[in-house]
């Protein structure tokens, strides 16, 4: 048996190495070029030869890109958070109770999430100019709801189904009204789902570019990936390379941060013990 | 503590299928009722209503002479314990059974002392900060009755409360339930398919089969006198023996042989008169080596025993005598349900002798039965033709 696990983990060892270097070759090169100098920046070796903290101190004297990172983090927290809210509701409806409609909604969350996001931006500018909305951040946080909400559906409904019923039962016996049982009982098991749902849902406002750059006009709601397209180099002619390079890592970590605080919260089995044995 | 009445009580789910069909009963006031029945036969159904998860088609539940039936569970005072114990897996012990009075809005004091109460009756005091999941299976089944002890209700509603646990336990356990439910006095309704628990735990069993009310009684009534094959066949551990056999003016015939009903069976058997098609019930413990009898009444047969278990106490004989098997709706529900559906090509039985007879595996034995203990029933409706 003994040669044979070592060779297992051998094995899987080498999977595990492909898949990382796969997986962080570009992160790294990223990291690398945003350490490189003006002068180093085209030389072609993949490590910077003369680290240097130009571009790191450059965006962080942009107070167009300060701005920016602020509106990204408000206007994400706060989509995640309505959306995390409704989404609970409206998903513990669907795994648990059964009322006229439910299959249409259920239909409709599904052909929300099928729309190509590039169709709807002409006629979200038109209207969000015309109701005021634009460059502001609502108008940018009620489409992403809008688009979050059926991925927080459709993930929650599956762990509310995940949660005995007999749990509610002994809830509703012991007196519990079913908002009391919902909030008390319900919501603190789904709560490994909720996070997942809320990583998922800010990691996809955090990465959106296509709505951040057509319904915003000034810094005044522009976020960072969007901010980051308008980096300007030291001349017209030269690239911001530098700068770009910085702005991504830089807006990669509080998505670290809000995994790696999260995560700890996602543990499995924690219905363990509720039913039988 | 309330007394509980189901007056033509029906539950028909919205395909139509009918779970429990005119269900009257009433149970007084402290009382323990057992409802038992094969998988599928409504009595979870019915405890359902009783609770409030399930909707009342027709029918009234009164509880303290109240109709409640379109009250919610928390409106009914009554608590429940489940199979599965549904014990909440992020509180504590101490949380899980303080839930239903931290939900009545009591004080935090009047909370910690009900819950230390009922953790010593129960013997959780050291579990208390525990989790659900660092529990055995008894133990949490016991969580699972101090949340239903805890609130003092008006009555315990249990579903299958004991079945998750090993035989050992169980056994324990239904001795703890018993002693609990005669201490606290409160109206119980226990849902049960096993027929021991049943027998054991109850003031008054009620039997019941594919939704409808079979009898009700107490264990030792619905032993001595079943009212029908079903319940014959299903109350009794091991279960009773049935012979088909044709009733005469005073003797019956079986595979056992003719034999000559005492007088007392016949005044009973009044209303059955002339030659009919019956089914004989007999016990195993009404079975005797006919050595060790003497001269008592009954009837004595050779059996030609198969395998002989000797309890100590006790001996099982094993034979299997030639002619047709019994034939029933009710016996065959019955064998679906213990999954005894072999058919050898005879009548098997199963005797209870005393420890001194002297009965040997594939040997023939002279064995005697107690006439006056057998039970009839007719062939076509399977009711008890003995009546009092």
């Amino acid at each position: 048996m003994q040669p044979e696990t070592t060779n297992r983990k051998l094995m899987w060892w080498g999977v595990n190495a492909i898949v990382l270097l796969y997986a962080f070759i570009p992160v790294l090169w990223i990291v690398s070029l945003s350490l490189k100098d003006d002068a180093t920046l085209n030389d072609g070796n993949y490590f910077p030869t003369s680290p240097s903290d130009d571009s790191y101190t450059a965006i962080f004297n942009n107070s167009d890109f300060l701005r920016a990172l602020a509106n990204s983090i408000g206007i994400c927290i706060i989509a995640t958070l309505i959306a995390i809210a409704f989404g609970t509701m409206a998903a513990y409806a669907i795994a648990r109770l059964d009322f006229p409609g439910k299959r249409t909604i259920v239909a409709m969350a599904l052909l929300v999430s099928m729309f190509p996001q590039i169709a709807l931006v002409t006629p979200l500018f038109k209207i969000e100019t015309a109701v005021g909305l634009f460059d502001t951040w609502p108008g940018l946080i009620i489409p992403y709801i809008a688009f979050a909400l059926p991925l927080a559906i459709y993930t929650l409904s599956a762990f509310f189904r995940e949660i005995p019923w007999d749990l509610e039962k002994a809830a509703k016996m012991d007196g519990a009204t079913p908002y009391q049982a919902f909030r008390r009982v319900i919501t603190p098991l789904a709560m490994p789902g909720i996070f997942t749902t809320a990583i998922l849902v800010f990691i996809s406002c955090w990465n959106d570019f296509l709505f951040a750059l057509s319904l915003t006009s000034t810094s005044n709601a522009r976020t960072v990936p969007a901010a980051m397209s308008y980096f300007t180099g030291a001349t017209t002619f030269e690239k911001p390379t530098g700068p770009i390079a910085a702005a991504a890592v830089v807006i990669t970590i509080p998505i670290v941060i809000f995994v790696l605080v999260f995560q700890r919260r996602i543990v499995a089995g924690l219905t363990s013990g509720a039913v039988k044995g | 503590m309330a007394e509980i009445v189901l007056d033509h009580v029906v539950k028909r789910y919205p395909d139509g299928a009918l779970a429990v069909d005119d269900f009257n009963l009433e149970i007084a006031d402290g009382e323990f009722i057992i409802l038992v029945g094969p998988s599928g036969c409504g009595k979870s159904t019915t405890l359902n209503m009783v609770a409030g998860l399930e909707d009342i088609t027709a029918g009234k539940l009164l509880i303290d002479g109240q109709v409640v039936n379109d009250k919610a569970p928390k409106d009914r005072d009554i608590a429940m314990v489940f199979q599965s114990y549904a014990l909440y897996p992020h509180m504590t012990v101490g949380d899980n059974m303080g839930f239903p009075l931290r939900l009545a809005g009591l004080d935090k004091d009047t909370i910690r002392t009900k819950v230390q109460h009922a953790a010593e009756m129960l013997e959780l005091t050291q579990h208390l900060d525990r989790k659900p999941a660092n529990l055995s299976g008894g133990q949490r089944q016991r969580v699972a009755m101090g949340r239903a002890i805890v609130r003092s209700p008006k009555a315990f509603l249990m579903d299958e409360p004991l079945s998750n646990l090993d035989a050992k336990l169980r056994v324990q356990m239904r001795t703890q339930i018993s002693r609990i439910q005669k201490n606290l006095g409160t109206t119980t309704l226990y849902v049960t398919h096993d027929q021991t628990e049943a027998m054991t735990l109850g003031d008054r069993v009620v039997v019941m089969r594919a939704g409808v009310v079979q009898q009700v009684g107490s264990p030792a009534f619905l032993y001595a006198h079943p009212a029908n094959l079903f319940v014959a066949g299903f109350i009794g551990s091991p279960a009773m023996n049935f012979f088909p056999g044709q009733l005469k003016p005073d003797s019956v015939v079986t595979a056992l042989g003719e034999a000559k009903l005492p007088d007392r069976v016949r005044q009973q058997l009044n209303g059955a008169t002339g030659t009919r098609e019956v089914i004989v019930g007999i016990r195993p413990e009404h079975f005797e080596e006919a050595s060790l009898v003497g001269d008592k009444p009954g009837a004595t047969f050779d059996a030609p025993v198969d395998i002989v278990e000797a309890m100590g106490s006790d001996v099982y004989a094993y034979f299997t005598m030639q002619g047709d098997q019994a034939h029933s709706q009710e016996l065959d529900d019955l064998a679906k349900d213990t999954g005894n559906e072999l058919h050898s090509g005879g009548v098997d039985v199963t005797a209870r002798l005393d420890a001194g007879a002297d009965v040997r595996r594939g040997q023939t034995a002279r064995l005697w039965y107690d006439t006056s203990k057998i039970q009839v029933f007719d062939a076509s409706t399977g009711k008890n033709l003995i009546t009092d």
